[in-house]
């Protein structure tokens, strides 16, 4: 059962990745988490912000919708939206160093997402955008 | 986020301070590799004692170090990693391509 939820927009301006990872998990420290599971989850947030801005949508600026609902079991589910270019090849951009960009991206950000929550889903279809949902369980919390 | 560079002995000591993410990376990835250029050191510290956040970018930034050096025959340290930074670099097995140290850094910082 969701207990609490909040939504918000932003510009997918990378000033904007500092500024989403903190919102996130300010929302979610209600559940009292340890040290380790809000860094688990800004870390994560920030790579799917920041592969909204980089790869969605590129060289423009659009929208990206943010939700965070959380449950009554501590379950925090976090979905990050854009409607960019979408991932031609889903399975394929998961894998650990896979990158479309070249310079300094070492194509972890998936890695780093499915190391560090319980579970990731990716929804994506060209032209029309990606929707990343992240699922972490806070242990200090288990009512 | 910044970097402060010191350059002694032959290694070039860069203590980054704040958060590390996509946004703050490039203008120190350029400070860094200028310097590398013009001191052609032996060594080179990422000092991340100061450090309070990083992402995966932050692989990126040790990696794309990690290139210009091997180039140029220098050799990497990472020093002063947190938990969470530590983490990551493990999970990019940056381990094997670099000297990478939890905790206080090679100048004594905590």
């Amino acid at each position: 059962m969701v207990i609490n939820e909040f939504k918000m927009t932003v510009d997918s301006r990378s000033v904007n990745e500092s500024f989403t990872r903190a919102t996130v998990s300010a929302f979610a420290s209600q559940l009292d988490p340890t040290v380790e599971e809000i860094n688990d989850i800004k870390t994560a947030v920030s790579e799917a912000v920041t592969n909204c801005i980089v790869h969605g949508y590129k060289n423009s600026v659009g929208r990206i919708y943010i939700g965070v609902k959380i449950h009554n079991d501590g379950m925090v589910i976090i979905t990050i939206r854009d409607r960019g270019c979408g991932i031609a090849d889903i399975k394929k951009a998961r894998e650990p160093l896979f990158t479309t960009l070249g310079g300094d991206r070492a194509g972890l950000g998936f890695s780093v997402m499915e190391s560090f929550m319980d579970k990731i889903s990716v929804r994506s279809t060209i032209n029309k955008g990606t929707t990343i949902t992240l699922y972490k369980k806070i242990s200090g919390r288990a009512k | 986020m910044s970097v402060k560079l010191e350059f002694n002995d032959e290694t070039l000591l860069c203590k980054l301070n704040g958060e590390i993410d996509h946004h703050t990376t490039l203008p120190i990835r350029l400070d860094i590799d200028e310097r590398i250029e013009s001191c052609r050191p032996q060594t080179v510290v990422l000092d991340f004692s100061n450090v309070t956040f990083m992402d995966s970018s932050g692989i990126g930034l040790v990696m794309g170090r990690y290139k210009v050096l091997n180039e140029l025959g220098g050799t990497l340290e990472v020093t002063g990693l947190s938990d969470n930074s530590y983490k990551v670099m493990r999970l990019a097995g940056l381990d094997r391509i670099a000297n990478i140290k939890k905790g206080g850094s090679k100048n004594g910082n905590q």
